[in-house]
């Protein structure tokens, strides 16, 4: 090799691919405000469509009269139930198996149900007359109690289905009852919890949160009659899945769908369902021959569009005296709301629940989930979390919590004593599940020294000792929690929507010059997918990620995708895009061999070239071989440079981490002053460091708004009181604290990058932690549990109850 | 979340404003800085069909001193109070609450005028003006009166404002040199109404208590004023005793409303630790 030869080293880093903290390329646009969002999408003579909502949470319609919004000058249309029952499309099939109304047929369900859609040729003329349309109701009595859902006398939500004994997932128990589902060896359970020494039981929910991305959920509806087609712009995280859903409702044939989702502004799970607003849309843009503009705006969203959690868990644990753990076993009650539009892969009504023996080394494990109708909004969704992997993590990591302090052990000790030893991976869970890799002792030890953990007990001894003896007002807890996702659904055999494997694609060209486009069947709503996918290539193929192009959202030119959610983007289409250039690679190896004029194994890979074994100088670029691919392929090979990879996941990837918060809580108020937040992640191989401390500072934040101050509250009367930002509580720059993040690095075994996925550790394992903190300041007076949130009025009333005010 | 259509008026005078305001009757309503008013109006819970606004108006704006008072236009901005070096020095509790309203986006719109004349027992100003004694000029149709802002406030919402008044200034007498105060307010986040705040001035003098007085924001339909409080304050030393009796006396006049905030029990209690937090800063910062 010359001199003027750039080292290996000197030339991977100039390829910014996988390890580099490489900026964000969408970032240009957006810090500009240019991206293009839904609603920058304006179509010729394109009309505007609102909904008309119910202000009861349980009524029976009793006059629907349009008339008069139907005068409004500019209105052209108005739909309700009984005109989409001409194209028969006033009910539509959920992803969970269940039906569901697009508008109100004869009766509602829950607060801001869909009643009537108006069309108008301005936003300003259609909710003129969304106050117009007249309708009457009847109330019925209400049930926003998923505890009483299956009472003998509850009100009966589903009168559609009241005769419907087999649900989706086996026998109905009660009229509100959707499913049952359960995991686990029951019988050995129950023998480990009768031979333990140490019991705890708790009851723990996880509250009704929103994922509440920035931007509301919207679509573009523009259907073209003389060819049949219908194209559909929208904010949708799964497009294909749209598509596939969408042929199947509405019978237009699946090639005359064209979706396309541009730039979104976050997703978090809320976008990954079909909604009203956007039946309705398609239907207005085929009656009216022109294109439909639908937005929600934030009330809208709060209270309608897809909710998470409301998992309201039993959860117990049976322990040695030693404390060593020997089962688990939990019951829970799910609440779906009115109509099970839960998203989850279609075979696991309450998702990737088993999760819940978490990280630790459970013998014996069981559990059981009822979901129940409610008169509350519909959705269930993975909120910046695999399916319900982040109600498991909580439940158990506070009831570790509980345990520890019951045995009188350090919370930290304790987790340690049981967490999964790493000569124990591969692992199989208790619930079956197997676990591809992990060192947790070497993660929490790791976190125990960053924080200095015994200083810090130290530290929190002296000031209850303080507390007791009347010198400070303030609690100090210390919240551990150490958490293990499941995500990447996922394989095949475990995993489909709707019969749909949920495998996904990387589609690469390289062109002539050898830059290249890469498409793929997930959709970034934030997460840098345009950065990451590109570094990915980089490494893999040798050439500079800067001349990448990554395209995402449009189902005519993407290769089809189960889209992004459930930290699936880098398990799954990761693994497709490193795949896909593979076969490119071995391609490009036959080019060099013939141009060099060597056999195929007398080259070997060298950054970004080709060179012959023991003969350095004799080389050939990839953008050579790119150049050559198309001019000078060996004899009977195809030109061209492409590949294609549908990537079905072997087995799930296992992200894991060490999470430690500090808090200082105001007994007088209630007020919790989160001092710090340390996080360790491990996610497997990084492939842009910075972008993975950004997800981690947002999921982080999204914890805190969670266990601080998030619920969706309904009141008895059903009236959704928290639909708004005034009331529902986000955080600001200013009450969020100040995040210190780290991580180990155990790549996946089974992932061909040993990727794992990142984007939703922090939201998973941050809840639990900061939950941990506030129990644990309380924990010396003999409390086990204080039910989320965590906001002031809570905390002061947990004080209050304690006797902590005199 | 879209407005119902309206007229837009932009009087360049307060004649003019009145004139318009008294022709226009029911459908009218004047708009200052619309932090408060266009967010009902895009929920259509208000639905004026004229708006009259009052930004084009000199006369309603700056801050002066008339004789031992300072005056504040109606129009003057919440921003603008921080900003000001008069109030810094003679009245500095209302930096330090303007400081505690809405986040900066608010306040460089919001005017203080708005914000005393809505009657939303969640604004921090009134209690703060009920804790200073202010009174509010008023023009209407039988031209200029004063009112107290202790007796202006009649309900949520409700005030001895009258169809067609215009709120044009707010008169507060400057505190003694050497006062004592605080603005105390518990709050769930930047932007948020209070849970429940207290306003306390005071003068001490041979380290008692000379004069006190006390306002509590959003723990009733109308911000209070709790003289029977500050009354068992006065000549104390503000002692441990004294303090927890003057506490049960605020919180014996509150009737807050229960909320996303709390239930009514603890916005009452948090009045009661406002005003003792209130009570100790105000003491340190007082000479004499
Ligand atoms: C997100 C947010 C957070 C907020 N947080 C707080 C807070 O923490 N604390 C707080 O105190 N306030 C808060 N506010 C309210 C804010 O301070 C308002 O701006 C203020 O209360 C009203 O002032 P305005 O100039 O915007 O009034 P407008 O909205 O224009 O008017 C309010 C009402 O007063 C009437 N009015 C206004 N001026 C006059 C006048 N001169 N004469 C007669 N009638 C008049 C109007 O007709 C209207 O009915 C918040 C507002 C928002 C949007």
């Amino acid at each position: 090799m010359n001199d003027m030869t750039p080292s290996s080293a000197e030339r991977a880093a100039k390829l910014e691919g996988m390890g580099c903290k490489r900026k964000r390329v969408e970032d240009i646009r957006f810090v500009q405000g240019k991206g293009n969002y839904v609603d920058d999408v304006k179509l010729p003579g394109m009309l505007y469509g609102d909904l008309v909502r119910s202000p009861h949470g349980h009524a029976r319609i009793t006059r629907l009269d349009t008339t008069k919004a139907a005068a409004v000058p500019g209105v052209v249309a108005v739909l309700t139930a009984d005109v989409l029952k001409t194209v028969n499309l006033a009910w539509m099939p959920t992803l969970a198996g269940d039906v569901q109304m697009v508008l109100a047929d004869g009766k509602v369900l829950f607060q801001n149900q869909e009643v009537a859609f108006v069309v108008a040729e301005s936003r300003e003329a259609a909710a003129d007359a969304v106050g117009l349309v007249e309708v009457e109701y009847d109330p019925l009595p209400v049930n926003v109690d998923p505890l009483k859902a299956m009472a003998p006398d509850a009100p009966m939500i589903r009168e559609d289905i009241k005769d419907k004994t087999e649900g989706a997932h086996g026998k109905r128990k009660h009229y509100n009852h959707i499913f049952s589902w359960q995991a686990g060896d029951k019988a050995a359970t129950d023998a480990a919890f009768e031979k333990a020494d140490v019991k705890i039981k708790e009851f723990i929910v996880y509250p009704r949160v929103h994922p509440c991305p920035l931007e509301t959920c919207q679509c573009v509806a523009s259907f073209d009659k003389i060819k049949g087609e219908l194209t559909l712009w929208g904010t949708f995280q799964a497009p294909h899945v749209i598509r596939t859903v969408g042929s199947l409702i509405s019978k237009i044939p699946e090639h005359k769908i064209h979706v396309i989702a541009p730039d979104i502004g976050g997703g978090f799970g809320n976008k990954v369902g079909a909604y009203s607003g956007y039946i309705c849309s398609i239907v207005a843009s085929i009656v009216t021959g022109r294109p439909v503009k639908w937005t929600e705006d934030r009330i809208e969203n709060l209270s309608t569009t897809a909710f998470a959690r409301d998992f309201h868990m039993d959860v117990e644990i049976a322990c040695t005296k030693d404390g060593k753990v020997t089962g688990l076993r939990c019951y829970t009650i799910a609440d779906h709301g009115a109509f099970d539009a839960c998203a989850n892969a279609t075979k696991w009504p309450a998702g990737l629940f088993s999760i819940i023996s978490g990280s630790y080394d459970f013998p014996a494990a069981y559990c059981l989930v009822d979901g129940v109708y409610t008169n509350k909004a519909p959705g269930g969704v993975a909120y910046r979390c695999s399916f319900r992997v982040t109600e498991a993590a909580y439940c158990i990591e506070r009831a570790m919590d509980i345990m520890a302090q019951k045995l009188g052990m350090d919370a930290a000790e304790f987790r340690m004593k049981n967490l999964i030893r790493r000569e124990q991976f591969p692992y199989t869970s208790a619930f079956g599940w197997q676990y591809d890799s992990g060192d947790y002792q070497t993660a929490l030890k790791k976190a125990m020294e960053a924080t200095n953990y015994k200083r810090l007990r130290d530290e929190q001894k002296a000031k209850r000792e303080a507390f007791r003896r009347g010198e400070t007002r303030e609690l100090m807890g210390i919240g551990v929690a150490f958490f293990t996702e499941i995500v990447g659904a996922g394989p095949s055999r475990a995993c489909d929507i709707l019969g749909i494997a949920m495998f996904d694609s990387a589609e690469i060209r390289i062109h002539p010059t050898g830059s290249g486009i890469c498409r793929l069947g997930t959709k970034s709503q934030g997460q840098g997918h345009e950065t990451t996918y590109a570094q990915i290539i980089a490494t893999e193929l040798g050439l500079p990620a800067d001349t990448i192009t990554v395209e995402e959202g449009n189902t005519d030119t993407a290769p089809y995708g189960l889209g992004t959610y459930g930290s699936r983007s880098t398990p799954v289409s990761g693994a497709a895009t490193a795949m896909a250039c593979r076969k490119i690679k071995a391609k490009a190896q036959m080019i060099a061999a013939y141009m060099l004029e060597v056999h195929d194994d007398d080259l070997e890979w060298d950054v970004d070239r080709f060179r012959v074994k023991g003969n350095p100088e004799r080389f050939k670029t990839m953008t050579e071989l790119a150049w050559a691919a198309y001019h000078e392929v060996p004899p009977g090979m195809e030109p061209g440079l492409e590949a294609i990879n549908y990537y079905d996941p072997p087995n799930f990837t296992f992200p894991y981490g060490a999470y430690i918060c500090v808090v200082d809580i105001d007994v007088d108020t209630g007020m919790v002053k989160v001092r710090r937040f340390y996080a360790l992640d491990d996610c497997g191989t990084r492939i842009n460091p910075m972008i993975i401390e950004g997800q981690i500072h947002g999921g982080l934040t999204e914890a805190f708004g969670i266990a601080m101050g998030q619920e969706i509250h309904y009141d008895p009367d059903g009236n959704v009181t928290t639909a708004s930002f005034m009331d529902y509580f986000l955080p600001t720059a200013v009450e969020t604290p100040h995040w210190e993040t780290d991580w180990t690095e155990v790549p996946s075994p089974h992932h061909p990058i040993g990727a794992k996925g990142v984007g939703e550790s922090p939201n998973v394992g941050g809840v639990p932690c900061f939950s941990n903190a506030v129990n644990d300041a309380f924990s010396f007076f003999g409390s086990t549990h204080i039910q989320m949130p965590h906001d002031h009025w809570r905390v002061w009333t947990a004080a209050e109850e304690l006797g902590l005010h005199g | 979340m879209i407005p119902g259509s309206f007229e837009y008026h932009r009087p360049s005078s307060v004649q003019e404003a009145i004139g318009l305001l008294a022709k226009l009757g029911d459908d009218g309503r004047a708009i200052a800085g619309g932090h408060t008013l266009i967010p009902m109006m895009k929920l259509r819970l208000a639905t004026p069909a004229h708006l009259v606004d009052l930004s084009g108006i000199a006369d309603l704006k700056g801050i002066r001193a008339d004789g031992s008072d300072i005056v504040i236009g109606a129009m003057t901005t919440q921003h603008e109070l921080i900003g000001s070096d008069l109030l810094a020095s003679n009245i500095p509790i209302l930096r330090e609450t303007s400081l505690q309203v809405a986040d900066p986006q608010v306040r460089y719109v919001g005017t203080l005028g708005g914000n005393v004349a809505n009657g939303d027992p969640g604004n921090d100003m009134p209690a703060v003006m009920m804790c200073l004694g202010a009174s509010y000029h008023v023009m209407g149709k039988g031209g200029e009166r004063r009112v107290a802002a202790r007796e202006f406030y009649q309900g949520a919402y409700f005030t001895a404002l009258e169809d067609g008044d215009v709120l044009t200034a707010i008169r507060i007498p400057v505190p003694p040199a050497g006062h004592g105060y605080a603005y105390e307010k518990l709050k769930r986040k930047i932007g948020d109404y209070a849970t429940a705040a207290a306003a306390v001035v005071l003068t001490m003098s041979g380290g008692k208590v000379a004069d006190c007085s006390i306002g509590l924001t959003n723990v009733a339909e109308t911000p209070l004023w709790a003289e029977e409080a500050a009354k068992i304050l006065n000549g104390s030393s503000l002692d441990a005793a004294t303090v927890k009796r003057a506490v049960a006396a605020a919180e014996a006049i509150t009737a807050p409303a229960a909320d996303a905030r709390g239930p009514a029990a603890y916005r009452t209690k948090m009045a009661g630790v406002m005003l003792a937090r209130a009570l100790a800063r105000a003491k340190s910062k007082a000479r004499g």
